[in-house]
């Protein structure tokens, strides 16, 4: 076969003065990289396989390793990237639809990076959290039209007595929860860190559409099980299980697609997790073949919540598109107690780049206008917000809960935290770092543990700062940065940006 | 509908951070007294002040119109007064309309033109069922009810008219404010000859340096008036948590967000005023964690639905109200609010020294916590032979005898 077109992406340096040909390198690379040629003793590394994600590099105990990305192969051109070259050469190779991981990676606004929040100076004063409560607790769920009480007795001894019903809740120590990534797409190590560390801060994390193994059951009180079109591993007392329960209609990474396991991943243990027989394609439906439009979907939250005796929140997971605002009213209106929006940054295990890259909308937007819409509509209290689709920081948090959020969903920023590069290779399922990949050879490189250790801490540091960013503003509860625009400026944005978004440009007084 | 097409002339499109005195007292027995207590009161309290802003809610002043909702409002030119009066020709029979009537001091510059009028809701009132796109705003689920009408009436008149501000718009009550020191407005409204048994008042300091006279406090809709020190970092959140059940804040200050939210929790969905600093200044989830089980239900519940009603930043505040005063600090007193009682009266103010001033030996003086509510209650309801709907105040009969037995409280 003629040499291919696709050239590689990146070279390895090898620095020979300090290679000790510990072969560490070709142990660590599941693309076979490195090779230790017996003969010489010399380690040769081919750039061609390399993905990128840094594992060896990593892992050099002498530092000889740099993995560098090639810029100048092609004739410089703006509109004819390498990417695109690359891509033609690969698909005119294969006659196959070109497949990523992880989100977007494309230079679209990124808005988080236009907004500028708030603080304090003379005329209010900032708290300090270290010596004040700063309160970042969070409630998710749909909240009663009204309050209603019972007062007895005369003013000075008064006997109060709640008279409304309400609704289950999730209870959030931090507005920070760990967004759905199913077993199969990650591997269980990597689940349990998610689960054991949502569990220590008191948070939630989501099965996803792979069904729950039983090894994470001891979290249940800090589960949302989720009810794909695929529907793997739901039946009634994975409903109950559970925390509380998201229907997924869609994922920022790929609205409108559905998903495929390919049956060789489809082992003992994923088979039994998602109820399916081993070594079958585990194929989700782009729709779910039970909606087919918003009474349908009311129908499954309807079916969903008798299934759990109303005790447990419903929600709905979709994808930002053009039209999420009035989606996300229909939604509410289906009934649905929470409305998880997904960006165009959102993550995933394995996408069509074509759909990764070009369809969607910025859930910064996504939030501000679902919000207003809500709010115009007065069902904003029906259902809370979850905003997911790249939160990379504790502003981007704070950005997103002041735009109207009431909580974020994290899922790349958790994977980066147990070690992951963002190579975006994750659908190869040779993950280096052992958390997007079933082989046991590389999956025991993830210690749940010692991951759910760092996810602790990731979340804790995330709450410090947002609780320092809170103090800075002057204010001590998280629900009155809820949706509070005020604290927002923008910077180089256009008029009509700052509309949807609904805030201020920097400079502009209130 | 013929009108509000003007733009906006003077009305800041900005909101204006206050820092501010305030000062309040209430004669708990419902007897009335001249406004030279909260006058007295508040000018001791001038440095808190920078004559940016000054204004006073007296309550009970009208006795002879008790029963009918009196607009004060605010005009910049004639036209604004031309086309808000044809708004409330067309929805409310008046009773009488007259300027307020002033002094003409030196120290205050340039007033607008304020004018006051009684009035009584039609029955046919377009609100009721107009259905004209720009009337909308009335839901149908707010009701029909006469204040919801009101209110409707004042926050669109404010938004939509420019140079027209209905500052006040209870019942036989008033709000007399503008720019100035506060003692100076009181001394020009004249407010030493009226006789109120409710009086709040507040000497500005604006961190922005724009007086206007609409945003001087106290800032009021329907019976609620409120006087605010302070500045309220939840300003946006507060204003779409009370947007999502109709309330326009177009005032551009966030002490009007105050007064929508009293408005809301007490009137419109008749939460006790016993349970407001619950909502408005709540405790701490650490402190809520030690209540008995059903208190807890029922903090977490308040907290869960009504966390957007909650004040956040620096704040003291003192609500008017036909029965009530009350005074309430933010969770972590960032500001200062002292209070004393003397037989029936209360005072609350900024500092201690205006109260030793207009009473020297108070029963009891105390500072309260912060989210530690104090309120004022009117305890006896005058029954009025004679009068069918009547609830407050006295008779325009004994106005003359109220006059002479108010007057000073010292000792």
């Amino acid at each position: 076969m003629a040499l291919s077109l696709v050239q590689p992406e990146f070279e390895i340096e090898r620095d020979l003065s300090k290679c000790i040909s510990c072969q560490v390198c070709v142990r660590q690379c599941s693309s076979g990289v490195h090779e230790y040629d017996k003969e010489s003793g010399v380690i040769y590394s081919d750039g061609a396989k390399c993905v990128g994600c840094h594992r060896c590099e990593s892992m050099c105990p002498t530092g000889a390793l740099k993995i560098k990305e090639i810029k100048s192969q092609f004739m410089a051109n703006h509109n004819w990237t390498g990417e695109h070259l690359r891509n033609i050469y690969r698909q005119a190779d294969s006659g196959r639809v070109i497949l990523t991981g992880m989100g977007c990676d494309k230079p679209y606004t990124i808005y988080w990076d236009r907004i500028l929040f708030n603080a304090s100076q003379v005329t209010n004063p900032s708290i300090d959290p270290l010596r004040e409560p700063m309160e970042i607790k969070t409630f998710i769920g749909r909240k009663p039209d009204n309050l209603e009480f019972e007062v007895k007795g005369s003013s000075k001894n008064k006997a109060v007595r709640l008279k409304t019903k309400l609704y289950p809740q999730m209870e959030l120590s931090t507005p920070i929860m760990f967004s759905a990534m199913s077993y199969g797409s990650i591997s269980l190590n990597a689940c349990s860190a998610l689960a054991a560390a949502a569990s220590e801060s008191g948070t939630y994390y989501n099965t996803g559409e792979g069904g729950w193994h039983k090894d994470l059951y001891k979290y249940a009180r800090n589960t949302i099980v989720q009810v794909a079109s695929g529907r793997y591993g739901v039946d009634v007392d994975y409903l109950n299980r559970g925390a509380a329960v998201e229907i997924k209609i869609g994922q920022g990474a790929k609205p409108g697609i559905g998903g495929h396991l390919p049956g060789g991943k489809v082992s003992g243990d994923i088979s039994d997790t998602r109820m399916i027989p081993e070594g079958t394609d585990a194929i989700s439906p782009a729709p779910h073949h039970d909606i087919y439009s918003i009474e349908d979907l009311s129908q499954l939250v309807h079916a969903l919540k008798v299934a759990t005796n109303w005790s447990r929140p419903v929600g709905v997971k979709v994808a930002a598109v053009h039209n999420i605002a009035p989606i996300a009213s229909g939604i509410v209106r289906a009934g649905a107690d929470f409305i998880a929006i997904d960006g165009l940054r959102g993550g995933t295990g394995a996408a069509p780049q074509v759909i990764r890259d070009n369809v969607g909308i910025p859930v910064e937007l996504a939030i501000a206008s679902v919000d207003r819409r809500l709010r115009e509509e007065k069902i904003r209290h029906k259902a809370s917000i979850i905003a997911g689709g790249s939160i990379r920081s504790s502003g981007d948090v704070v950005k997103a809960i002041a735009l109207g959020a009431d909580a974020v969903y994290i899922g790349t920023a958790a994977l980066v935290a147990l070690g992951c590069h963002l190579c975006q290779k994750c659908y190869t399922g040779k993950c280096n770092w052992g958390i997007a990949t079933q082989d046991p050879s590389l999956t025991r490189r993830l210690n749940p543990e010692t991951g759910s250790r760092r996810l602790t801490n990731l979340l804790n540091s995330w709450s410090l700062e947002i609780k320092e960013m809170l103090g800075g503003a002057g204010i001590n509860a998280i629900e009155s940065l809820r949706g509070n625009r005020e604290h927002l400026r923008g910077v180089g944005l256009t008029d009509r940006e700052l509309k949807i978004l609904g805030i201020k440009h920097a400079g502009e007084a209130w | 509908m013929s009108l509000f097409y003007r733009n906006k002339k003077e009305f800041p499109k900005f909101k204006i951070p206050s820092g501010c005195a305030v000062f309040g007292v209430i004669d708990e027995s419902g007897k009335r007294f001249s406004g030279e207590i909260a006058m007295e009161g508040i000018s001791v309290m001038h440095d808190r002040s920078n004559g940016l802003g000054g204004g006073f809610a007296a309550y009970g002043i009208y006795p002879q119109f008790d029963n009918n909702t009196v607009f004060h409002i605010i005009y910049d030119d004639i036209e604004a007064k031309r086309q808000t009066e044809d708004e409330i020709a067309e929805n409310f029979d008046i009773l009488l309309k007259e300027e307020i009537p002033t002094r003409k001091i030196s120290k205050i510059k340039g007033p607008p033109l304020i004018f006051r009028y009684f009035l009584e809701l039609k029955d046919d009132s377009l609100f009721y069922e107009d259905d004209d796109v720009s009337y909308n705003r009335i839901d149908k689920d707010r009701g029909t009810k006469e204040e919801d009408i009101i209110a409707d009436f004042v926050m669109r008149v404010n938004g939509n008219i420019g140079g027209a501000y209905i500052i006040s718009s209870g019942k036989n009550m008033g709000i007399f404010k503008g720019v100035g020191y506060p003692e100076d407005i009181g001394m020009f409204f004249k407010l030493d000859e009226y006789s109120g048994y409710l009086w709040t008042s507040h000497g500005r300091f604006p961190t922005n340096s724009v007086g206007w006279w609409g945003g001087a406090h106290p800032l009021g809709i329907l019976d609620w008036s409120v006087v605010h020190n302070g500045e309220i970092s939840s300003y946006g959140t507060n204003r779409r948590f009370v947007s999502g059940y109709g309330y326009e804040c177009t005032l551009s200050t966030d002490t009007e967000v105050i007064a929508c939210l009293f408005d809301l929790i007490v009137r419109k969905q008749k939460i006790d005023i016993g349970m407001i600093h619950w909502i408005l200044s709540p405790p701490f989830w650490e402190e809520i964690e030690n209540m008995t089980d059903e208190n807890k239900k029922i903090l977490k519940a308040l907290r869960m639905f009504y966390g957007g009603a909650l004040l956040n930043g620096p704040f003291s505040i003192i609500a008017g109200n036909t029965n009530y005063m009350y005074a309430l600090n933010d969770r972590i007193k960032l500001r200062p609010l002292v209070a004393a009682r003397k037989d029936s009266y209360l005072f609350i103010s900024s500092e201690e020294a205006p109260i030793r001033k207009v009473c020297s030996s108070p029963d009891v003086i105390w500072r309260p916590d912060g989210g530690e509510p104090v309120i004022g209650k009117i305890r006896k309801i005058k029954k009025k032979s004679g009068s069918k709907k009547n609830n407050r105040g006295g008779y325009y009969g004994n106005e003359i005898k109220k006059l002479e037995n108010s007057g000073s409280l010292v000792n």
